[in-house]
């Protein structure tokens, strides 16, 4: 603080604070709690707000238990609400979706770290990066293409010979999976490759001295080390795939529903701002608890993904 | 159980570079062999080929008499000491130690038991369950080699692991390592720019220089007839001396030089004209009186006490510095700087070698 003082005087550290604090009390505090507020109040018709009808109640939270819809679990037939089918499903493919990313990102971590030439380098991490500069709308857009009925997709694979008729790809959540996957798999390599590169080389070396072969070196020796890597990657895609709106709506399926556009319905179709901020909050509280317990499961602690 | 090893002419480029250049040497099972060189010379590329994580260009490297072209590290029946170490951080002592036990399929109560064995061949009974990281360099550097013991390996390679330690602890370790060779009879291959090191602990030594082997010798001759300019001056100090054989007889030279004609040994490698003459600090003697051979007058022109000898600076006439030691036995004196005296040397210890380390072969 004192650094900044002397550094930029009063007037220009002044205006530094005003514009992080107004960026933070206006644009994401208030908002937050005006939503938060708003959640556990009625939708009611203009005249009647801030009338005798605007109570607080969880009403708005208990709507995700309406509507229920028999479900089969495993061969079981549940009586499950729609709305939270629909969240175990967000949060079930998300996990999917966080899993692939794993499996994708950790050998091409690893490889970039370990294997690939420094020199390389600069050439392959510009090649991982090249696709940003798309903008994300269009890159889902772009799958939404590739995997149409009669799209490049198809056309490539009947060519050659591996298909006699076009396949339809885009059904239930695989469209939403592939888009999922592919916008988001970056967050997946960077932590990794972050946390296997700080592995002493020479402790791959030693155990492939001593004999490991080389699935043994990964599980015992590469792995544990990479875990808060692992965490924290799998956290953010998690997080972002559970969060995301436009892979669901721009690669979803007639069968596909996504949590998030459960939320846009309420607020944009229904119109009603507090059931679909009951749900948002319940969305990020949940998610959080989840994230939770998978880091109590694992073993990892806050410290390790902040490093 | 231990093997021998031959390095049978290798090579090893690394691009338009030859780190290792037509390496030959026999080592014999149950040898403590070191690979003594300055930093770049090729010794670790040596060890990193024995061991696998580096493949020869050119040459065959056998161990106890199978050639280990196309075998893996994990194939070799070696096991490699890190100049850091490398042990595991995240497992506790007994697991690294029994690492590659566990590699091997035995079951965790006769991997904890071996731990606990080595543990105590190592003198590190009761750390079995410490973290790496509780452990003091020493100690560490115990675990290592008890890891690598584990796998009941015929051939040990050890890369300067005693670089990191303390002087005292280092020279504690020497002891201990040697120890260990004896009890357990394995083939160590030891690599050290360190020449006291090698000295004490090796039944041989091969000097190395610019990726070529310089010299193989047990230590004695590596220090009292060394081949050429660079392992006389890389091992121990040298006063030396520039000139020309004026004549030679039996093994023995009249040297010119612009100080004086001497007379010395001439080395078995000394041919051509790039020569000189080596002579060690120790092997000189100070005295009022000039000796009757090979004796230069001189004027102390710096005296250095370090403890169990004396160490004299003294120019000659032409202002060329020369050292001499003088052994502190307790009665010896201590030259006064400026005194005038002369420099003597016995021919039998002053030895004519080629210059360069490149000029052989």
């Amino acid at each position: 603080m004192q650094d900044l003082l002397r550094r930029y005087g009063m007037m220009l550290t002044g205006v530094f604070i005003f514009l992080v604090a107004f960026w933070l009390l206006m644009l994401v505090i208030l908002p937050n709690l005006t939503l938060f507020e708003s959640s556990f109040r009625p939708y009611l018709p203009v005249v009647d707000i801030g009338g005798p009808k605007d109570t607080y109640s969880m009403g708005n939270y208990m709507k995700v238990l309406n509507n229920s819809d028999p479900t089969s679990v495993l061969g079981i037939v549940v009586n499950m609400p729609i709305h939270v089918k629909i969240f175990l499903i967000t949060i079930w493919y998300s996990a999917v979706a966080t899993l692939v990313t794993f499996l994708l990102a950790y050998p091409l971590a690893y490889y970039l770290s370990k294997i690939a030439s420094p020199k390389s380098l600069p050439t392959l991490f510009l090649l991982l990066f090249v696709p940003l500069w798309v903008s994300e709308v269009l890159r889902a857009f772009a799958w939404w293409i590739i995997l149409a009925l009669k799209g490049p997709l198809n056309a490539f694979l009947l060519a050659i010979g591996v298909l006699d008729q076009p396949v339809r790809w885009i059904q239930g959540y695989n469209g939403v999976m592939i888009g999922l996957v592919y916008t988001y798999v970056l967050f997946m390599v960077f932590p990794l490759y972050n946390a296997i590169q700080s592995l002493d080389t020479n402790q791959i070396e030693a155990a492939d001295d001593l004999g490991a072969p080389w699935w043994r070196i990964h599980l015992r020796i590469v792995l544990p080390h990479a875990k808060p890597g692992i965490a924290s990657g799998s956290v953010m895609v998690f997080m972002l795939s559970v969060g995301s709106l436009l892979v669901p709506s721009l690669l979803q399926s007639t069968n596909s529903q996504w949590f998030t556009q459960t939320i846009q319905q309420w607020m944009l179709e229904s119109q009603d701002w507090n059931t679909g901020s009951a749900y948002a909050f319940m969305l990020l509280i949940l998610c959080t608890l989840f994230v939770s317990l998978m880091m109590w499961v694992f073993r990892v602690k806050l410290s390790d993904i902040a490093k | 159980m231990s093997a021998g090893i031959d390095l049978d002419d290798v090579c090893c480029d690394f691009g338009n570079f030859r780190a290792v250049d037509h390496v030959n040497v026999n080592i014999q099972p149950g040898e403590f062999f070191s690979f003594l060189g300055p930093s770049g010379c090729g010794k670790t590329t040596i060890l990193r080929m024995i061991s696998g994580f580096t493949d020869p260009s050119e040459g065959v490297i056998r161990i106890g008499g199978k050639d280990m072209r196309g075998q893996r590290p994990n194939q070799r029946p070696t096991a490699l000491i890190f100049q850091n170490l490398a042990l595991f951080p995240l497992m506790p002592i007994w697991e690294n130690i029994a690492f590659g036990l566990e590699v091997r399929g035995v079951d965790k109560a006769k991997r904890r038991a071996r731990a606990e064995e080595l543990l105590d061949l190592v003198d590190l009974g009761g750390a079995a369950d410490k973290m790496v990281s509780q452990l003091s360099g020493g100690q560490k550097q115990r675990v290592a080699i008890a890891r690598a013991l584990a796998v009941e390996p015929s051939v040990m390679l050890l890369d300067e692991p005693l670089s990191a330690l303390d002087l005292k602890l280092r020279q504690h370790m020497r002891a201990e390592l040697r120890a260990i060779q004896k009890r357990t009879g394995v083939t160590f291959i030891y690599i050290t720019h360190d020449q006291g090191e090698a000295l004490a602990m090796s039944d041989r030594v091969g000097v190395m220089s610019q990726g070529r082997l310089q010299q193989v010798a047990n230590p004695r001759d590596i220090y009292n007839n060394p081949v050429n300019g660079f392992v006389a001056s890389f091992v121990g100090e040298n006063n030396i001396l520039t000139g020309k054989i004026e004549q030679s007889a039996g093994g023995m030279a009249t040297f010119a030089t612009d100080i004086g004609r001497f007379s010395a040994k001439l080395g078995d490698e000394a041919r051509g004209d790039d020569l000189k003459l080596y002579v060690r600090p120790e092997h000189t003697a100070l005295s009022a009186v000039p000796g009757a051979e090979n004796s230069v007058p001189v004027t102390v022109s710096e005296v250095a006490f370090e403890g169990s000898f004396i160490s004299v600076q003294a120019k000659t006439q032409s202002g060329k510095i020369l050292t001499a030691e003088i052994r502190n036995d307790g009665s010896a004196t201590v030259p006064a700087i400026g005194a005038a005296m002369h420099m003597t040397f016995d021919a039998a210890r002053a030895a004519i070698l080629p210059d360069s380390a490149t000029a052989r072969g």
